[in-house]
């Protein structure tokens, strides 16, 4: 028996700030993106539905894929299926395209927003290591203005975000560096409409050709390990400066190990939470350093 | 879909095309295939009933406890909603079943034994009032601890002993005994469309329901017992029905009652229509399972002597766990000749959502078991899989563990090795078992918990061979006595008449084949009477893949009689004479009753000896697998079964039955699992209860063999649950080829693959069908 609360579609962002101040703690508003997790939670008529929704969808200004200079960015309502099939993303962050070839299926591709990934704040969220390991920043706005979140400030806790409730994600910005090598590796329940197990991506610099010299500004993100996605920064330590030798891989495997504390859920255990992790990472050492 | 055309030998049948060496026209379409492509077919919630209400449950939130009582919030506006306790209830407080065990609702004071039990029942005119009022009722209940592991329950439903030749002396003298337990949990049916039913009261005190069920004579009794009405005051309806696999066999009593009592209290009609969640976390699921084997075996793999025990988990009431339980006892041994049997089975109560009927019905789980403890022994003995199956597989002539003798439809030998050959199991196996042993020497295998190997993925294949009795257990098909009827309408329309349900699988399209055939008329010709108790006799319920076999068998024998009698009256062949019959002399219906088979021992229920069935179908599957050896993932790429259905009557429908029940059963093996704490199930939601998906879903080539049953005059044995049966062993059987590690548990997920490579148990989680206290995790 799901609620169906009133819809406003503002046709300018000032329009969309307007409503979303207007929410109180008692009759909160929500913005809708694509609706695919929103829509969920209503349906199962899991928690207590919001007074008012405002969508977002006509909201042109929050979509568009550019290069400027040094950055990559990309509106709040750009879909997965857009970043799988943009140029842009395929050729400055593959990485991201393969974390985004690994959401849902199609039609949740083709709906679903980097938006709504980045503020629905699952530790689940496919795309959210991705945009750890790369320093994604993500642009704020709301009828105060606009201000600049990093993606590692972001997410605070357990679905919780650094963003006020009247706040709307505008774009994402992801600078681009020259030598920067990613990796990407989801551990899903399934083949497709998946939510992840384990979710890692590994970011680095590197100037050697072959991928076998050290690796710097090591970033190891992961989803699903803890309430929120998280930087292993005590792996990052032990790869930072390092080459990718089969040595490396062992410490860094280990160091992720030891670092991990997931829980026990309905979808896997804490066990093989961390035992897929570190065999992931390890993987991802081997597969760079060739060996 | 791919057909094989490799081996011309083999009973290859391309969709749509004709079985070699039969000559047969092209098989008909779906009867009901056109309105469900066009969207006309109405499924329950699709039928617009004016003036009905929305019907709600309210349910219990422990395991186990009494029910002290059930508050209605006083600043609450009742007046617009209808509320029913057990107190409203007319006749019995029984879900009419085998044990009638299970209350329709608790009474106050009585006792809640599972989580998400019924308590009372709400309608109201609209959802919004609905949703309110169930925020406005608050449940009493005092806890009381609960049992979870069937092991520790007190309470037995029911409990068979199998014994033939002496296993106990057998054991003393053998070459080697081999040990294994083995444990599966629950499974849900995850039909398409969720339970759902419409109530109408009619004039006189009795009620109409239409809905979504496989046995529209399992409500009629039930609804006969529990509102207190005669055979003409209930009267049940089958709507369209989105698929069953036996979850709506007996839940379709509980919600129909449900329905029923909401619309005799409102007079007016009342719709129970589940959600997914709801559907999952309150209808039945496949029994969990513990198998213990010992079985003793010559050196070359003969078996001598097999000691079995079986442990089912019935959940907190009866249902039908006592002939899931048979079926179970009677199939744990596997499709294998024995000369000294003992098998011990119970199943128990435990504070659970009770388990039912779903495909395979019992067998599914002990087949897993007793193909993984074979395959097993076939490793230790160094003898490959097929040959141990070879040394042992019954032939004509072999004696079942009962002391039924097969005599004839036997092809277990044919099925095994069709599926090898088709799938080059031995060539496929070797390059396995060769890969397997290169990352073993070369030192690219993982060298500690959190390392990698040099491979990533291994591959390996695997095989089981499976048996399903056809049709109901023992005595079941006698007890029954069902009759089904053919008529000749006096505006001379051929109408058959059955209460054999559509729910996908092609009742509806094969009758009218069998029908057509035997009175020498075009399948076109012949019409399918409604599925309404106020219009079909009671031909027994659409279970235990009987519906072929035995109701075809009754629409046959009917259609002959009808035939004989129109021909010997008009002296002309019906086809060209049935007409003018009907306008001459008006409707003849021949309703024919089940006779039992000829031959063969009765079968015993005091003894549990003679022929617990009529005949079995015989099935072989190979499975290939990748495992991620990182990860523990498995993917299925593909799988060869060759299943033995006596005949065939609709190739594509059988073929789709063979390719669903083996993507069931995939899911069984690697991904469906049901995780509970304090009896309550966990993932009771398609976002995490998880099924294969089309991605997950490998190639599946269907070899369809024939080894007809003389009993009926067709020969077909049922085709439903069969495939179900070989699965996951087979899947299982090609994790282990792949990685060496035998996963004893079902389903064999990435946390027990991974725990049994790097020997961590813990990885694993619990037990499947365990369920753990909240505070444990
Ligand atoms: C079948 C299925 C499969 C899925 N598979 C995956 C998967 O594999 N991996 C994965 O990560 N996720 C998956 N999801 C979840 C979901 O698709 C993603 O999280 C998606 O990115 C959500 O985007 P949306 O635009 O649909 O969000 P919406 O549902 O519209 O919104 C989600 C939340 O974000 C808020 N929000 C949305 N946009 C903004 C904005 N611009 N500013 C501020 N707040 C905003 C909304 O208020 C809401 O709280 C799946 C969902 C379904 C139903």
């Amino acid at each position: 028996m799901p609620i169906e609360p009133p819809v406003v579609s503002p046709a300018t962002i000032a329009d969309a700030y307007a409503a979303l101040a207007g929410g109180t703690p008692d009759a909160p508003v929500r913005p809708i993106a694509g609706g695919t997790d929103l829509m969920v939670t209503l349906a199962g008529d899991l928690g207590d539905p919001p007074a008012r929704i405002v969508d977002l969808w006509g909201l042109e200004a929050l979509r568009g894929i550019v290069v400027d200079g040094t950055a990559l960015s990309l509106g709040a309502l750009t879909t997965f299926t857009e970043i799988r099939h943009s140029a842009l993303c395929r050729e400055h962050l593959p990485v991201l395209v393969e974390a985004a070839a690994s959401i849902g299926a199609a039609q949740i591709q083709n709906r679903g927003t980097l938006g709504g990934n980045i503020a629905n704040a699952s530790p689940a969220g496919d795309t959210l290591p991705v945009l750890l390991a790369v320093d994604a920043r993500f642009v704020l706005g709301s009828v105060r203005g606009e201000r600049e979140v990093p993606a590692k400030a972001f997410w605070t806790g357990y679905r919780r975000t650094a963003m006020a409730p009247d706040e709307l994600v505008l774009k994402i910005v992801i600078p681009l560096l020259q030598d920067r090598r990613a990796s990407f590796r989801k551990v899903g329940t399934r083949r497709a409409q998946s939510i992840s197990k384990v979710v890692m991506a590994v970011a680095w610099r590197s100037d050697a050709i072959d991928g076998s010299g050290p690796w710097h500004d090591v970033r190891v993100a992961l989803g699903s390990v803890a309430p929120t996605p998280i930087r292993a920064s005590r792996t990052e330590a032990v790869l930072e400066g390092a080459a990718p030798t089969a040595d490396v891989a062992d410490a860094a495997a280990d160091a992720l190990a030891g670092e991990l504390v997931p829980i026990d859920d309905v979808r896997s255990t804490a066990g093989y939470r961390r035992l897929a992790a570190a065999r992931i990472l390890h993987r991802c050492i081997r597969e760079a350093g060739g060996w | 879909m791919t057909t094989r055309t490799d081996d011309p030998g083999a009973l290859v049948i391309l969709p749509g095309t004709v079985v070699p060496g039969r000559a047969r026209p092209p098989v008909p379409l779906r009867r009901e295939g056109p309105s469900k492509l066009t969207g006309v077919a109405l499924y329950t919630d699709d039928i617009v009933v004016p003036g009905a209400w929305y019907g709600s449950t309210i349910r219990s939130t422990d395991a186990h406890a009494i029910l002290d009582g059930i508050d209605l919030d006083p600043s609450f506006d009742w007046t617009t909603v209808v509320v029913v306790t057990a107190s409203d209830i007319p006749g019995e407080n029984v879900v009419s079943s085998i044990r009638s065990d299970q209350p329709i609702l608790v009474p106050m004071g009585g006792e809640i034994r599972h989580h998400a039990e019924p308590l009372a029942l709400l309608a109201a005119p609209d959802r919004g009032t609905l949703r309110e009022a169930r925020r406005r009722v608050r449940v009493r209940t005092t806890p009381l601890p609960g049992v979870f592991d069937p092991e520790a329950s007190e309470h037995t439903f029911a409990s068979y002993a199998i014994e033939t030749g002496d296993a106990e002396a057998a054991m003393a003298g053998a070459d080697l005994i081999f040990e294994g337990e083995y444990r599966v949990g629950h499974q849900e049916q995850l039909y398409i469309e969720n339970n759902a039913m419409i109530a109408e009261p009619t004039a006189g005190g009795g009620v109409t329901v239409t809905g979504s069920l496989q046995c529209p004579y399992y409500l009629h009794e039930a609804l006969k017992r529990g509102l207190g009405l005669g055979d003409q005051g209930a009267r049940v309806i089958q709507a369209e029905t989105g698929g069953g696999f036996g979850g709506k066999e007996e839940f379709p009593s509980v919600i129909g009652l449900h329905a029923a009592l909401l619309a005799r209290k409102a007079q007016r009609p009342v719709r129970m229509i589940y959600d997914r969640h709801e559907d999952i976390a309150a209808t039945t699921k496949r029994h969990p399972a513990i198998v213990r084997h010992r079985t003793a075996v010559t050196r070359e793999g003969v078996l001598v002597a097999q000691d079995i025990e079986v442990i089912m988990d019935g959940g907190a009431y009866c249902t039908l766990t006592p002939v899931v339980l048979s079926r179970g006892a009677l199939h744990s041994g596997g499709p294998y000749r024995c000369p000294n049997v003992r098998i011990r089975a119970r199943a128990t109560r435990t504070n659970t959502p009770p388990n039912g009927a779903f495909r395979g019905f019992g067998a599914p789980q002990v087949e897993f078991a007793a193909e993984t403890h074979l395959n097993r022994i076939a490793e230790r003995l160094g003898i490959s899989p097929l040959d141990i199956r070879r040394r042992n597989l019954l032939v004509p002539g072999d004696a079942t563990p009962t002391g039924q003798v097969l005599r004839e439809s036997v092809a277990a030998e044919e099925v095994l090795e069709r599926a090898a050959e088709a799938s080059e199991f031995v060539r496929l196996r070797a390059r396995a078992e060769a890969e397997r042993r290169r990352r073993a020497d070369d030192g690219t295998s993982s060298s500690g918990p959190f390392r990698t190997g040099r491979e990533r993925t291994a591959s390996g294949i695997g095989i089981a061979l499976g048996w399903h009795g056809a049709g109901f257990t023992g005595s079941g098909e006698v007890k029954l006595a069902s009759v089904a009827s053919v008529e000749l309408t006096a505006d001379g329309r051929i109408v058959v008449l059955t209460a054999s349900t559509e729910m996908g699988q092609g009742t509806k399209t094969i009758f009218p084949q069998l029908v057509g055939e035997a009175l020498g008329v075009s399948d076109r010709d012949v019409e399918i009477a409604p599925q309404d108790t106020a219009i079909v006799p009671d031909s027994g319920p659409t279970v235990a893949s009987r519906t072929s076999m035995v109701v075809g068998g009754l629409v046959i024998r009917a259609a002959g009689r009808l035939r004989e009698a129109v021909e010997r009256e008009m002296g002309a062949p019906f086809a060209e004479s049935y007409r003018a019959f009907a306008r001459d002399h008006g409707a003849l219906r021949v309703d024919q009753r089940f006779e039992p088979y000829p031959g063969g021992t009765p079968f015993d229920d005091e003894t549990y000896t003679g022929d617990a069935y009529p005949a079995f179908s015989w099935a072989a599957c190979v499975a290939s697998v990748r495992v991620d050896l990182d990860t523990g993932e498995v993917q299925v790429d593909d799988v060869v079964a060759a299943d033995d259905i006596g005949r065939v009557i609709h190739p594509i429908l059988a073929e789709g039955q063979v390719e669903g029940g083996t993507l069931q059963a995939i899911g069984y093996a690697t991904i469906e699992e049901i995780k509970l704490r304090d009896g309550r199930y966990l993932n009771d939601r398609l976002a995490t209860y998880i099924i294969p998906t089309a991605m997950d879903a490998p190639r599946i080539s269907a070899i369809l063999v024939e080894a007809p049953f003389d009993g009926v005059p067709h020969g077909a044995k049922g085709v439903g649950e069969l495939p179900m049966d070989v699965g996951a062993p087979a899947v299982v059987a090609a994790i282990a080829d792949a990685t060496g590690a035998w996963i004893t548990d079902l389903p064999a997920s990435p946390e027990r693959i991974l725990a049994a490579l790097a020997a961590m148990p813990d990885v694993a989680g619990p037990r499947p069908g365990m369920s753990p206290p909240e505070d444990a995790s």
